[in-house]
């Protein structure tokens, strides 16, 4: 008895209010895009909005559960519950159903569940259970080695489903890392490559190497506190790359731009380089350094684009990432959606009277474009009350975290935050066009009891061990 | 406590960064930028397509072949629906409470904006009735579409037909939409371009209760429609129907051509059918039952049969061997019944002995073309036996065989004159000569032909030398030319002199005395030159071959009928090629009586006439292939 009412009294309702409005408000949107002439009231099954009603039951039991289970469960049965999805992944990939072209679907009794889905919130626990062993250090290699395997294992076994929009998802936990003290250098390093890697892919590679090479060039200028020597290197390079260009064209040699751009930085690095060690200024050794690895890093994620991937895995990846239309056209899918959401003014069309997104001119517009239906029938204070929902839910589990005793809650619970973010951000930016169309749904909001299911559990876990927060684990 | 604690703010900044530049962009494409609500309403504008009506197709002398007759189609939109009286629905339709319901479902199933079927062609009076009380029925709309009608049931394998398109189609094709028709076959599917015209839109705007208010920007955007282009093909439809009409009783082919432009006149294949079956709703049963039938009427006999010549192949022979310079007109054999070498024999029929070129081809002796064969085969100028008959296949090529003509209609065959190296295959390297493949000679054995590569070659023979690729189009409205490829002639590889002793020949066949192997196709004041031929038939009966053009001088239609299981060549294909030409020549035919004999309707009632043609029977069997 003693034991219930402290769970009640530790439980953090706050959140708990936050996660009921968002999944009444996700539903109330979900019938809206769903009511058609045959409405037979909202207990109809055989509709969306009817079938989401039971999931949003069934995952209020499951929260319920959920918080009976003793918090030590979570933390001995981490390394379990994680090899056991690690069996399902694989499991899934013989026996799953394929449906839109990925086998990530398990059928049970005319019932379908995508158990990657619930992958986020066991990786976390098994990534939380590793952080937290004895001497754990992740200035180490080694040890940084192994969070990196129990991260990136199951989005590697969700890549040969395929689902590419899941596995994304993955590299959020390394958000988790830099929380738990991963280098902040590093941090901006990875971040400026994945930078690169979308340049690559999308622009002129000689474009990319000019605004390097001017990067490289006001850092130089920084680093040796000098406008004139910055200066001097600049018609250093513009010369020789003139001249360079003159003779590709006087020979009709058809060298690129970008490779007589790399071949002219070859003879003024080396000079530059020979300064530097003559006169130890290594400062500027290392912007030399960074320029050389971006240029490696675009060569060869040019080379791996072009000659390693086969034409429709490319395909794959550049419709994944929204760079090219796919048959069924990612761009029509965007533009009716801003359409939709635009069309919404201020104070919305009304609930239940908006055009664009019952006239199906959205396409899946109960799952991963539900926003739309709020951004057309509630207006801009409608889809602001739901982005202020949701930053008030991610500040409010950031609150929880950093006031866990133990790193293993706080690991969960930046866990979460990060894949909420991370799903928030990308499914609302596609919507209204700021980020390429990756198939991902709103937590919580859109329609589906997998990705509904998956993310009460992470979240009634992490409320699990933030009730237990007095008692100290471990 | 912990060293990485102000990390958090990081989050809390990015966290925030994130929620504000999402409601920062909100802000612009909800409040600030108005042309999406324009964008939006656009969508809202209802856009109803016209059908063109299909071109109408004439014969070469104008009258109309194929015309549009219209249909109905009541279209229904699921989103539009509002609860209907459905009794009163069914009464006008026919059709059960349940059928109402399970063909919304199929609309639903398909789409929920899109308008799609929900009944087929009804009749006029029921879409007239319906139409007066549409208002009752909101989200239904009849639209009004064009069906094929036919002036006579004939042509259906030229003409071919129309129908919905296919997946395929819809895939590969943008302009085509789900329920829309396409030339399936034959000139439909050849021309279809030219016969669909272009659809036509009309963009209406419509109020928040989905009624349509106005032309949307004054009709801006609407497309005109654009009524399909009007063709003039080559065939002569009274030619066409008689030609079927002979046909009727027998399975086989007819093939007419102009020899001056290489337009068909006529392009039967019995059994045929009425093309007035495969169209609109009973297509799709009318088609089952064709496909089962035995004597397969949709398998088109003109372009798609492969037969050997028979003895009509001798006068190809009688051109190499004159232009190989391996013959004259002069070169005489005798010939007693037959070939003989050693052992090696074939047959031959009762005639006079020696013959000369001409009077080889009047008689159609077989010992003759052998001897003919022999002196190409073993021709000097050649190493060895393959080269010589390879040369000889050259000048075969030269005239269209071995290759689909290319006619518009798809399908057609190649036929096949075997390559010197299937001899090697079977015989070995310089094991075979003439007396091997002797068969050849005559127009048997491995020589695979269709009907319209020998019409063709019987053009070629009136032309002396040359053809037009057969064709089926004459004129399409509002196009300058027919395809350059029609125009164009070919050249055999053989010179014009040399067609004149054949073409002799090919008058005697017809209009010699004792000999002459077709007198029963001679027309009163026309000199008709043919030529009979038999093709064996490893599965029975042989077939019945007469090629044939006529006037002899200036020459206006060639052709080649083909009569499966019927025997010899002058059995009934040359009355029927004779027959034919006096249809087209003059208009109309005088001798009712061989036509009824043709056709197995009546006995023969000019005894004269009756008298000379089993006389010519008679002749042709004493040997067994002429």
């Amino acid at each position: 008895m003693d034991r219930r009412n402290n769970i009640v009294a530790t439980l953090d309702w706050i959140t708990i209010l936050l996660w009921l409005v968002i999944m009444t408000f996700g539903w109330m949107n979900i019938y809206s895009a769903n009511i058609m002439d045959a409405d037979n009231g909202i207990l109809d099954f055989s509709q969306r909005f009817g079938k989401q009603l039971i999931w949003i039951m069934a995952s209020i039991m499951l929260a319920i559960l959920l918080l009976v289970l003793d918090a030590k469960f979570y933390i001995h049965f981490s390394y379990l519950l994680y090899f056991a999805l690690i069996g399902i992944l694989l499991a899934v990939l013989v026996f799953g159903k394929e449906i839109n072209g990925a086998r990530s679907w398990f059928v049970i009794g005319g019932f379908q569940f995508q158990p990657s889905e619930f992958a986020k919130p066991i990786t976390a626990l098994a990534l939380a259970n590793l952080m937290t062993s004895h001497n754990y250090n992740l200035k180490k290699f080694r040890h940084l080695a192994k969070a990196v395997a129990i991260i990136m294992t199951p989005p590697l076994l969700i890549l040969l489903q395929p689902d590419l929009g899941s596995v994304l998802v993955y590299f959020a936990f390394i958000l988790v890392l830099f929380r738990e003290g991963f280098s902040a250098n590093t941090m901006i390093m990875l971040m400026a490559l994945g930078l690169l890697f979308f340049a690559t892919l999308l622009m002129d590679k000689a474009v990319i190497l000019l605004i390097l090479v001017i990067v490289s060039l006001v850092l130089y200028m920084f680093v040796v506190r000098s406008f004139k020597k910055g200066l001097v290197n600049l018609v250093w390079f513009a010369g020789l790359f003139g001249v360079l260009s003159g003779l590709n064209h006087l020979f009709n040699a058809g060298l690129s731009l970008f490779l007589l751009g790399v071949v002219t930085l070859v003879p003024l690095g080396l000079t530059l380089v020979v300064k530097g060690f003559r006169l130890r200024e290594y400062q500027q050794m290392k912007i030399l350094a960074g320029l050389a690895v971006a240029i490696v890093f675009i060569i060869s994620v040019d080379y791996a684009m072009n000659n390693v991937l086969k034409p429709h895995q490319r395909h794959r990846i550049y419709v994944t990432l929204g760079l090219e239309n796919d048959p069924q056209g990612v761009g029509y899918n965007v533009n009716q959606s801003k359409i939709a959401i635009g069309s919404g003014g201020f104070s919305g069309k009304g609930y239940l009277k908006g055009t664009q997104t019952k006239l199906h001119f959205v396409p899946e517009q109960s799952t991963d474009f539900i926003f739309c239906t709020v951004g057309e029938e509630w207006g801009f204070l409608g889809t602001t009350f739901v982005i202020l929902l949701f930053v008030g839910l991610l500040l409010r589990l950031i609150f929880l975290a950093e006031r866990q005793r133990t790193a293993f809650s706080r690991i969960v619970g930046y866990g979460l935050v990060s894949v909420i973010l991370v799903h928030f951000m990308i499914n609302i930016g596609m919507t209204i066009g700021l980020l390429p169309v990756i198939g991902i749904p709103l937590p919580f909001f859109s329609y589906g009891g997998s990705s509904l299911w998956a993310f009460t559990m992470f979240l009634f876990i992490f409320l699990r061990l933030d009730a237990n927060r007095l008692e100290l684990l471990r | 406590m912990n060293p990485y604690r102000d990390r958090r703010y990081v989050f809390v900044a990015a966290i925030i960064l994130v929620g504000l530049v999402l409601i920062v962009r909100l802000f612009q494409i909800q409040v600030l930028d108005k042309s999406y609500e324009q964008y939006a309403l656009s969508n809202a504008q209802s856009i109803r397509v016209i059908y063109p009506a299909r071109g109408l197709i004439h014969d070469r002398h104008g009258k109309i072949m194929v015309y549009n007759k219209a249909a109905y189609d009541i279209m229904v939109t699921p989103r539009l629906l509002e609860p209907f009286d459905t009794t009163e629905l069914c009464r006008i339709l026919k059709i059960s409470r349940e059928g109402v319901k399970e063909r919304l479902a199929t609309a639903r199933s398909y789409s929920y904006l899109v308008p799609s079927i929900f009944m087929k062609q009804v009749s006029y009076e029921n879409a007239a009735l319906l139409q007066e009380k549409m208002f009752q029925y909101p989200g239904f709309y009849v639209q009004t579409r064009t069906l094929r009608e036919y002036t006579r049931p004939i042509a259906a394998h030229a003409l071919g037909y129309v129908g919905e398109v296919d997946q395929a189609i819809l895939e590969s094709d943008p302009y085509y939409q789900l329920g829309d028709y396409i030339g399936i076959t034959g000139v439909e599917k050849a021309y279809e371009k030219y016969l669909r015209g272009k659809k036509g839109k009309q963009v209406f705007l419509k109020d928040v209760h989905n009624q349509t208010i106005e032309s949307y920007q004054g009709g801006r955007l609407d497309i005109p429609v654009k009524v399909g282009a009007n063709l003039t093909i080559t065939l002569d439809a009274n030619l066409q129907e008689y030609g079927e009409k002979l046909m009727s009783p027998y399975v086989g082919s007819v093939v007419a051509i102009e020899p001056a432009t290489g337009e068909v006149l006529a392009l039967v294949s019995a059994p045929s059918f009425s093309p007035e079956l495969l169209v609109g709703r009973n297509l799709r049963t009318e088609y089952g039952k064709l496909v089962k039938d035995t004597l397969n009427p949709l398998f088109n006999r003109a372009l798609m049969a492969q037969y050997p010549p028979g003895s009509t192949f001798k006068t190809i022979m009688g051109l190499i061997g004159l232009q190989e310079k391996v013959i004259t007109v002069n070169t005489e054999h005798s010939c007693s019944y037959g070939f003989y070498v050693g052992s090696i024999h074939t047959a031959c029929h009762l005639h006079d002995t020696p013959l000369n070129l001409i009077g080889a081809i009047q008689n159609s002796c077989n010992t003759y073309f052998i001897r003919v064969f022999q002196s190409i085969l073993q021709d000097v100028k050649f190493n060895n036996t393959a080269d010589a008959y390879d040369n000889w296949r050259n000048h075969l090529l030269s005239m269209g065989f071995n290759a689909p003509l290319k006619i518009e209609l798809t399908n057609e065959l190649s036929g096949n004159i075997p390559k010197s190296g299937y001899f090697n295959r079977i015989y070995g390297e310089g094991h075979w000569n003439y007396l091997t493949i002797r068969s050849l000679a005559i127009g048997q054995g491995e020589l695979l032909i269709t009907p319209i590569q020998m019409a063709n070659m019987t053009a070629t023979i009136a032309n002396h030398g040359y053809y037009f690729t057969p064709h089926l189009i004459k004129e399409i409205e509002g196009v300058e030319s027919i395809d350059q490829r029609f125009t164009e002639k070919h050249y055999t590889t053989i010179d014009a002199s040399s067609y004149e002793p054949i073409v002799d020949g090919m008058e005697l066949v017809v209009n010699g005395g004792a000999g002459s192997t077709a007198r029963n196709a001679k027309i009163q004041d026309i000199i008709v030159c043919g030529k009979t031929g038999t093709a064996e038939n490893p599965h029975g009966n042989d077939h019945s071959i007469f090629i044939a053009f006529a006037p002899k001088e200036n020459p206006r239609i060639a052709i080649a009928v083909y009569v499966e299981n019927q025997g010899f060549g002058t059995t009934y294909a040359a009355p029927i090629a004779s027959l034919m030409i006096e249809k087209y020549l003059t208009g109309e035919v005088k001798r009712t009586w061989y036509e009824n004999w043709v056709m197995k309707l009546l006995p023969p009632v000019a005894p004269a006439v009756r008298k000379d043609t089993i006389s010519n029977v008679k002749n042709e069997a004493n040997g067994p292939q002429e």
